[in-house]
């Protein structure tokens, strides 16, 4: 008998705890794990679309170990908690689905984003940018600072990793008819590994005397080459771009050996993810060829299979440099 | 535990029934649940909701089963650390069936084969050559993950058919879901073979004396061996439940599944030494920690918070009756 009239003092107390929280969308930001520099940029982000919206309330949530097992619990209890939208980065594409499914089915808006779902298990992908988008700037970080043309190479990491060979291959096709002076004259391959990357690098030096800059588009590789230009004297005289992890880079863009790198923002990730998310729930529709507004970031348009990318990478600079190494 | 008393009477039934249920660790387990129970109800107005707590059942179901079979190993005084490997095995062996066309009775019986053939080595290794469970099991843990990284590498397995997945996804009735049907009815299952058989009573002597009980005519190595089989078999249902909840296959599934369980266990009642323990405590301590992890997640408190509260609720658990014990000598 206490514990029926507990119960119905507690249902009375939900009751009214609950009304509030329907005036506003709540959009559940998850994450791989918290404690992670790159996520809580992503937080940043969601917060001031959160702001600029309005009516929203992000929940930034995660587990504490990185495991699909630990982030299917969190998105339990977020569905039970009737969130209006889950916006997640996803430690296992595929382990994930049977609960965002679950999530879907009690009308709960699923994207993914930085870390995808299989398209099963999600409405849309965000994808922080994509493969022409990523040749093209790698080739402008280089061009930039090269008003007069010239000679550049490419330090690779595998021969065989998917992912560069495209970017690389994105990046052959914009140079003939956007940055004509550019010459690239070789694409070595450093393995992701420091010591072959420092080798190669050294190698491209000896070989082209005229090179005016190394391009790599790998964080392992871009620190190994603006290591052997600080070493051999030759800032200045060659310029290392590519994209590079902000922490890891900033020694050599504040030596000079590097004008720029780039990489995805993490703050304009968590903004757009919000925005698309906050889209979906105010009556938006993810399918093939539809665009959602990303906010400040523009429109995505989705692709076949629903996903989109954000933007170009982000360009880091003497100027912001001190601010993103903080970051991630 | 002092060996030199000569009255040693087995703490899972004390002198005085009434006196002793009232004080005994699983009341003050009852307590601490219907207390996070409560105050759940007030943090979150979510809580009270047939689907949320048939969700809450998610998050100890699998731990629990494997919290079981555990609990009889520790009692017997040994432990198994090698059962999250033993799931990512079975469910790597599973996954690797179905590539081969494998239809849902037979996933499930690769599954529960799995587990009780890794028992088997592992009883094997403890019984037949006498290494200590502790140093067996650190070994065959990386053993059998190990396995599992060579067959998937970076890859998973997916696609497991609609069938299979209702073992981790189904509901029997309503809001109440296969696995936590199956966690009732494992729970009586063990609460009679710990409690009320002669099988029982053994593994509560070998927990207390192994060596008294093998004079009085136990056969302590076939028990042993029995139990880890037992803890292997649990290991390959969870294993079954976890693949068919998941839909999918990855050798890092399961990461740090053992330290729960034995958390589960040890929370329980179940002496870490061996010897004393009950299934109810177990229970008991699988619900507490499924409310806990769940009411907190509900609050989307971050989950090293929750760590440092489970931490925290274990040593107070502990203390508590020890506390309790030294005040009443005082008085």
């Amino acid at each position: 008998m206490k514990l029926l009239k507990i119960l119905a003092a507690t249902t009375a107390v939900a009751a009214l705890l609950a009304s509030p929280a329907f005036a506003q969308t709540r959009i559940a930001l998850v994450v791989k794990s918290l404690g992670n520099g790159f996520f809580d940029a992503a937080n940043k982000g969601a917060q001031e679309a959160a702001k600029e919206l309005g009516d929203v309330e992000v929940i930034y949530t995660g587990p504490t170990a990185a495991t699909a097992e630990a982030q299917i619990e969190v998105i339990n209890a977020l569905i039970a908690q009737q969130v209006d939208a889950i916006a997640i980065s996803a430690n296992d594409p595929d382990a994930l689905v049977p609960a965002l499914q679950k999530a879907m089915e009690r009308g709960i808006k699923v994207i993914s984003w930085d870390s995808g779902v299989a398209p099963e298990g999600r409405q849309l992908h965000l994808n922080p940018s994509e493969t022409a988008l990523i040749g093209e700037t790698i080739i402008k970080l280089a061009a930039d600072y090269l008003p007069e043309g010239g000679d550049v190479a490419i330090l690779s990491a595998a021969s065989t990793a998917t992912n560069q060979n495209a970017w690389i291959d994105a990046a052959k096709a914009v140079l003939p008819a956007k940055f004509a002076n550019i010459n690239l004259v070789s694409v070595v391959y450093g393995d992701d590994d420091s010591v072959k990357s420092t080798d190669e690098a050294k190698g491209l030096i000896a070989s082209y005397p005229n090179l005016k800059a190394i391009i790599a588009p790998t964080t392992v590789g871009v620190v190994a080459a603006a290591q052997v230009v600080t070493d051999q004297g030759l800032i200045g005289k060659i310029n290392v771009t590519g994209l590079a992890l902000p922490s890891e880079f900033k020694q050599f863009i504040d030596n000079g050996a590097s004008q720029a790198v780039a990489l995805w923002n993490p703050i304009d990730l968590g903004y757009s993810a919000v925005m698309l998310a906050n889209d979906l729930v105010k009556g938006g529709e993810a399918k093939p060829g539809a665009k959602l507004s990303m906010g400040r970031m523009g429109e995505l348009t989705l692709d076949d299979t629903n996903s989109g990318a954000m933007a170009a990478p982000f360009t880091f600079d003497k100027s912001n440099i001190e601010e993103f190494s903080k970051i991630y | 535990m002092t060996d030199t008393s000569l009255h040693r009477s087995l703490p899972d039934r004390l002198d005085n029934p009434l006196r002793s249920a009232l004080l005994s660790w699983e009341s003050l387990l009852v307590l601490v649940a219907v207390v996070i129970f409560i105050v759940n109800s007030f943090a979150s107005p979510y809580f009270l909701n047939a689907w949320s707590l048939s969700d809450l059942t998610f998050n100890f179901t699998e731990k629990a089963l494997i919290a079981l079979a555990m609990a009889l190993l520790i009692i017997a005084g040994e432990i198994d650390l090698s059962v999250a490997a033993i799931i990512a095995l079975a469910s790597t062996l599973m996954g690797l069936a179905l590539q081969y066309g494998a239809d849902t009775p037979v996933l499930v019986a690769i599954g529960v084969g799995t587990g009780i053939a890794c028992g088997a080595v592992n009883g094997f290794l403890v019984t037949g050559l006498k290494l200590p469970s502790i140093v067996v099991t650190i070994g065959t843990m990386s053993l059998f993950r190990g396995i599992s990284f060579i067959i998937l590498g970076d890859q998973s397995f997916k696609g497991y058919p609609k069938s299979f997945s209702w073992f981790g996804q189904g509901y029997v009735w309503g809001v109440i879901s296969f696995e936590l049907v199956l966690f009732v009815l494992c729970a009586v299952i063990y609460f009679v073979l710990l409690h009320r058989t002669n099988f029982g009573r053994r593994v509560f002597a070998i927990g207390n004396n192994a060596v008294a009980a093998q004079f009085s005519g136990v056969r302590v190595d076939r028990i042993k061996f029995v139990l880890f089989c037992l803890t292997g078999l649990m290991s390959g249902v969870a294993a079954v439940l976890l693949t068919a909840r998941l839909g999918s296959t990855r050798p890092s599934i399961a990461e740090g599944w053992e330290l729960e369980a034995i958390t589960m266990v040890v929370l329980g009642g179940v002496s870490i030494v061996g010897g004393a323990g009950s299934i109810l405590g177990v229970v008991l301590a699988a619900i507490i920690m499924g409310l806990v992890t769940f009411g907190l997640g509900l609050l989307n408190v971050p989950g090293i918070v929750m760590s440092i509260f489970i931490g925290g609720l274990l040593i107070v658990v502990i203390a508590l009756p020890i506390l309790f014990r030294m005040w009443r000598q005082r008085t």
